[in-house]
């Protein structure tokens, strides 16, 4: 539905996304997921055709959007990262604007207005002035307006920024419910909304992607490592060094301690089990073993290790 | 089309929803009933002098009416130079303030249709400036029969003339995110296509013919008069379509900067 190639965009005095490609199938709902200043925004405004690329293409549907900006500009709702509301106008008579531009047809407008804000849940303040509903509804007004006219594609700017539990929690299911039916595309620098939202990720960090994956895989990926929480009971500092030399270990750091005990973090080669071997060491040296599990690495440690090892190979050269 | 009346219908709301149109509104139709009083009592006090010389010196016709209208018309275009900019600061401004252009900008409108909405809005508000002056004008119809033609063509040429006003207000706005900026520079934009008559009053030959030409107000002189000619036409128009021009473009720019 979606294809991104080659995707660059220069400011004027920085590269905010550089060769970034991606596809986006029908039916999907991929997230995008980066810290602050990643690109997410910039790549989803070239999406829509709100700015132009420096180099590479986008298609939508089979349009490309610099030559036919206004095919692909139909096939697309778009919330933006600032819902773009006009504050003096009541709900209704800002989706009827909405509605006017996008080309519903004089005969559906009434009917077209009613169902996003059923579909949003709005419809209880459809006659107050947008500029004195709070910031959830002002958010719900936001998607609505992306909705109107039922386009195929969804592009959403951090969809639930700002929004109490609650409200993030009816927004991701109403996302979920969207799919199928449309095509999302949704951003985020919230782990868990990616996590509980979306059959595909894209991690981009300083405009460059570093995974894609199902949020599945990417919790295996774990960078060549596996963890292991474990608790002792014997001389810090010597069970440290011993549990070092444990082959297939690669590193261990101490977590807490209190009186002769400690919770360590051990490091091991990726998809080798080093438990056994763990058990054995302490074991063996006559300490206490209090506790040994595995430590199933988050998405958000992954997304932190991903960062954070760029970061540090940046360093490095 | 549609979506150009939406964007128009959507930007004379926000006018009457926001207290601009109120104030400008009320100091136009204030300050053009002081006017009109006031050169009705001069005009009135001329033709008393005249009436007094008519009888030493035999009668001579006096086009009292007309001179009213004259004179009422182009103090008016005066006042418009100052109100203008206050129609015209919030359109584009506001919505790059505000992130609607994002709306604007990525909803299935050519960029052409976004700047004729947007001109045409501030186009209908001005339009009801202009009919609002014929609430002191209509007295003239009231207790004289003025000549029709040199009225049309005036209102005609003030027609042009806030037209091309407004799409260099239009213009502005697209350059800043602040109201504020945008009423001041346009002002001062327009300030200077006002004071090149000025100049051109003190200059000589050629430069002279250049300044005057440049200035907006002496095109607008034969149309008070009732001449309607080409160049002048002309002129507002080109200014008109570079101003839109130029707007167009930068909001062009503005989707390359983001
Ligand atoms: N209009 C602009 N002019 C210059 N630089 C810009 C512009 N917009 C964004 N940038 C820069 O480009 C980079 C990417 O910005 P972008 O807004 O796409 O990030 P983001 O992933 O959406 O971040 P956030 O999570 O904060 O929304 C940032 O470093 C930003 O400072
Ligand atoms: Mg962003």
């Amino acid at each position: 539905m979606i294809s991104v190639e080659n995707l660059t965009k220069r400011y004027a005095a920085k590269t905010a996304i550089e060769n970034v490609s991606f596809k986006v199938n029908s039916g999907e709902i991929l997230g995008f997921l980066g810290p602050n200043g990643a690109g997410k925004t910039t790549t989803m405004r070239i999406i829509v055709g709100y700015m132009p690329a420096s180099e590479g293409s986008v298609r939508v549907d089979g349009f490309e959007v610099f030559d036919n900006p206004l095919d692909v500009r139909r096939r697309i709702g778009y919330l933006p990262e600032n819902p773009p509301l006009y504050l003096e106008m009541t709900v209704t008579g800002y989706l009827r604007f909405v509605a006017k531009i996008k080309g519903v047809p004089k005969e559906r407008l009434d009917s077209e207005v009613t169902r996003v804000m059923e579909r949003v849940s709005v419809s209880d303040v459809k006659e107050r002035i947008i500029g004195k509903l709070s910031k959830g509804y002002k958010q719900r007004v936001g998607l609505a307006q992306a909705l109107i006219n039922d386009p195929p594609v969804l592009i959403l700017d951090e969809p639930t920024i700002g929004l109490d539990p609650k409200q993030i929690h009816e927004v991701r299911e109403l996302i979920k419910e969207l799919a199928g039916k449309h095509t999302v595309v949704l951003s985020t620098h919230i782990l868990p909304e990616v996590e509980q939202t979306c059959h595909r990720v894209i991690i981009i960090d300083r405009g460059k992607i570093i995974a894609v994956d199902t949020p599945q895989n990417l919790r295996f990926q774990l960078q060549g490592v596996e963890r292991v929480h474990m608790e002792v009971d014997g001389p810090v500092a010597d069970v440290i060094s011993k549990l070092k030399a444990t082959p297939g270990v690669m590193d261990v750091h101490k977590l807490t301690e209190s009186d002769g005990r400690c919770r360590l973090q051990i490091e091991g080669q990726l998809r080798k089990d080093i438990r056994s071997e763990l058990a054995r060491t302490v074991v063996q040296s006559g300490w206490g073993l209090l506790e040994l599990q595995s430590a199933t690495m988050s998405l958000e440690d992954i997304f932190l290790k991903l960062t954070t090892a760029e970061e540090e190979g940046k360093v490095g050269t | 089309m549609r979506n150009i009346l939406a964007i128009i219908e959507r930007e004379m709301r926000a006018y009457f929803s926001s207290p601009i149109a109120y104030v400008v509104l009320t100091i136009f139709v204030f300050l053009s009933g002081v006017f009109f009083r006031t050169i009705l009592a001069q005009v009135m006090q001329m033709g008393l002098i005249s009436q007094m010389q008519a009888q030493q010196f035999g009668p001579r016709p006096m086009d009292m009416p007309g001179m009213i209208s004259r004179g009422f018309l182009s103090t008016m275009s005066v006042i418009l130079l100052f109100m203008i900019p206050m129609i015209t600061m919030g359109l584009f401004s506001e919505e790059k303030k505000r992130g609607t252009i994002e709306l604007l900008l990525t909803a299935p409108l050519t960029d052409l249709q976004v700047v004729i909405g947007k001109f045409f809005a501030a186009g209908t508000f001005f339009l009801i400036l202009l009919v609002s002056t014929w609430v002191p004008m209509s007295v003239l119809y009231f207790y004289g029969s003025p000549a029709s033609g040199p009225i049309l063509t005036a209102y005609l040429g003030l027609l042009l003339y806030g037209l091309s006003i407004i799409a260099i207000g239009v213009f502005i706005s697209t350059l800043t995110e602040n109201q504020i900026i945008s009423a001041v520079l346009s002002f001062g934009v327009i300030m200077l296509l006002w004071l090149v008559d000025v100049m051109a009053s003190q200059a000589e030959s050629t430069s002279k013919e250049v300044l005057t030409y440049l200035s907006i107000l002496s095109h607008l002189d034969d149309f008070t008069k009732g001449v309607l000619a080409t160049s002048h036409i002309v002129f507002y128009l080109s200014l008109m379509l570079v101003a839109l021009f130029l707007t167009y473009r930068s909001i062009d720019s503005l989707r390359w900067r983001g």
